[in-house]
């Protein structure tokens, strides 16, 4: 019965969300227009892309235990790498996005090799340094590449007629909704792979994993590629739904506010950090309205200018999730408690014997 | 020449900065284990405090007086957001230190939008006195004066830190918690409190180098924070976790770095050799340059 649920549950919930391009709901106060216009079509796909990176990004710190703080470098890959290619180069679609998978899978290779020889907090400051370098990178706009803080418009003139168009936000939709089934079915298998359980017991411990003779790094540099590669192609369906690459989405804000969907929503669980995402980009687009609405304006000061910023109240309802449901969303139900505690435990296991490997140098 | 002394001292002054920056999240970290990201609040907090108090203080006539009030209002302004932090969100989380981290980032984002959100996110113009505009010739090259004020901000830390570490009771219990906390748990101290503190100083002097980054940029930003923060990272890592000394060489190579990789070779490419340098770093002492090198 559970088994049946399992497999049945995702093929319910993916079925009916690629039926809402075609119905004609008015859900005003949930959205600013009908559930099949373009606006609301593009927000509901930002929020499917955001879900599924967010899954990349717990396939690195909920369950690999990996917390990296470098992720935006690999979503702005697919982001900038492929409008590059196409709007400055010329390069036809499959053209692209060979030059972008190419870059998407040589840069983690390359930068997790190096940064995987620290572990904990000084993994997560390396990651750090080397996305700031993409970000620095971008904003001083060499060769007038990237189009610096302006950001640089997609040509979407080479493009397949599919993707181009309000009209065709649908196809849009579609794509971010495949992008989603695609992560959540590659996550959800390599973590029931074999290196996926050496991932999971990584987390746990690493040194029993080292004790057993199997080497750790092997398999966190293989978590690490594979979730960033995953992010850059959420870069490529973020850059087709939005229409060209700003700066934001290489910033160390961009790779906090991952870490955010991610415990909101529920770390190292099936379904998690695909609702995180999904909320997050949901609440974040709709705090901006409103808090330009006339219930938010007529405030008080002292009210009104917390409740304007959007990220200040994600804020602080992460930090009080931090406190009070430690196992996110998801862990509202009895079962998800039990787990997030021994999340918890796993992590307060594994920084303490990295106190111990300190204090024994 | 003059644009090497000039170059040479300008990078003492960012030096300067990232130090400040440094030896609080450097601190925090040996002792408590924890990733303070909130520090770049700190920061924001205290360059917006001293900007935002001096437009009350006109009846000071004196600039540089007013503008040493007003820095020491900011100052405060943030020891008392560092302590407020330890005690009320990261004290209640001793002993789940990934969630420790968690709540700074969530401080951070927070702190930076609500002073986006009360003052705007463009630079203002901040009012250092005259003569810290104004610029001295050394060896032929004119220096501006708010680089000296920078450098021996930095030094006066430096050397207070160090003498508060080696020769107070406080600094021994810290020295020694950085060492081995639970050794010095097990004697019978309560390290508590030496974490309260360690956070005020850090907060202190995070704020000190948001003062003086405002006037060494000329303006205050909510952002800045967090841009300063990421450098101050690379250069807790260069230095070592938890070494004070550490932090200090680091910062000035990471300064010096910076500045003459950005004229020597190209705009912009200071901040890459940067991070160069951090790979290089990693891969050949992979615990920093003060600790002992060791296979990981």
């Amino acid at each position: 019965m559970s088994r049946a649920l399992r497999f049945l549950a995702p093929i319910a919930v993916f079925g009916v969300l690629a039926l809402v391009p075609l119905l004609s709901v008015d859900t005003r106060g949930l959205f600013a227009s009908p559930l099949d216009s373009p606006g609301t079509l593009q927000l509901l796909g930002l929020c499917l892309v955001f879900g599924g990176l967010a899954l990349t990004y717990d396939l690195l710190f909920g369950f690999t235990g990996l917390l990296s703080f470098g992720h935006a470098l690999y979503f702005a890959i697919g982001v900038y790498v492929t409008n590059i290619a196409i709007t400055h180069w010329g390069f036809g679609m499959w053209a692209a996005l060979a030059l972008t998978a190419a870059v998407g899978l040589l840069v983690p290779l390359v930068v997790g090799a190096i940064s995987l020889r620290v572990s904990g907090i000084a993994f997560a400051m390396v990651t750090l340094a080397f996305a700031q370098a993409g970000s620095i990178l971008v904003s001083k706009n060499p060769d007038k590449l990237t189009g610096g803080e302006e950001g640089l418009g997609l040509d979407f003139e080479p493009l397949p007629d599919f993707f181009v168009g309000v009209l065709n936000t649908k196809n849009l939709y579609w794509t971010a909704l495949a992008y989603l089934i695609i992560v959540c079915a590659v996550a959800w298998w390599a973590v029931a792979s074999s290196p996926g359980r050496v991932w999971q017991a990584i987390r746990e411990n690493e040194q029993r994993v080292e004790v057993l003779g199997l080497r750790p790094f092997s398999f966190k540099l293989i978590a690490f590629v594979v979730g960033s590669f995953l992010a850059t192609i959420g870069g490529v369906v973020y850059l087709l739904l939005i229409g060209g690459s700003t700066p934001e989405v290489t910033t160390a804000n961009f790779t906090l506010t991952l870490l955010l969907m991610v415990v909101i929503g529920g770390t190292g669980t099936r379904w998690g950090a695909v609702i995180g995402g999904i909320l997050y980009t949901y609440l974040d687009n709709r705090l901006l309205n409103v808090a330009g609405s006339n219930a938010v304006q007529d405030l008080p000061g002292f009210l009104r200018t917390p409740l304007s910023e959007p990220l200040f109240v994600l804020g602080v309802v992460f930090i009080l999730i931090v406190y009070f449901f430690p196992g996110g969303l998801v862990g509202l139900s009895a079962r998800g408690r039990r787990r997030g505690r021994r999340l918890i435990e796993s992590a307060v296991g594994r920084s303490r014997t990295e106190e111990h490997a300190e204090a024994g140098v | 020449m003059e644009t090497f002394v000039l170059l040479t001292i300008t990078a003492l002054g960012l030096a300067a900065m990232y130090f400040l920056i440094a030896s609080g999240l450097s601190l925090i970290y040996g002792l408590m284990g924890v990733l303070n990201f909130a520090h770049g609040a700190f920061l924001t907090v205290g360059a917006f405090g001293t900007w935002s108090i001096t437009e009350h203080l006109d009846w000071i006539g004196n600039e540089t007086l007013r503008f040493v009030v007003a820095g020491i209002f900011g100052l405060v302004a943030g020891a008392v957001l560092a302590a407020l932090v330890e005690l009320v969100l990261i004290r209640p989380l001793y002993r789940r230190p990934i969630e420790q981290v968690l709540v700074t980032v969530g401080l951070a984002l927070a702190v930076t939008a609500l002073v986006q959100g009360i003052w705007g996110p463009e630079v203002q113009p901040f009012p250092s006195p005259q003569w810290m505009r104004e610029t001295t010739t050394i060896l032929g090259a004119s220096i501006p004066n708010d680089r000296f004020v920078e450098i021996a901000a930095a030094l006066i830390v430096l050397v207070g830190l160090q003498a508060f570490l080696r020769r107070s009771r406080y600094g021994l219990i810290i020295r020694a918690g950085v060492e081995n906390r639970a050794m010095v748990t097990a004697l019978g101290i309560d390290v508590r409190r030496a974490f309260t503190l360690v956070f005020t100083i850090g907060g202190v002097a995070a704020a000190l180098a948001g003062v003086l980054s405002s006037v060494y940029f000329g303006g205050v930003e909510p952002h800045r924070g967090t841009s300063l923060l990421i450098f101050a990272f690379i250069v807790v890592v260069i230095g070592g976790l938890g070494s004070i000394g550490g932090s200090a060489y680091a910062a000035v190579v990471v300064g010096l770095t910076q500045q003459y990789a950005n004229y020597y070779a190209s705009s912009g490419l200071g901040d890459l050799a940067v991070v160069l340098l951090l790979a290089i770093v990693l891969l050949i002492r992979p615990g920093g340059l003060t600790r002992p090198v060791v296979a990981h």
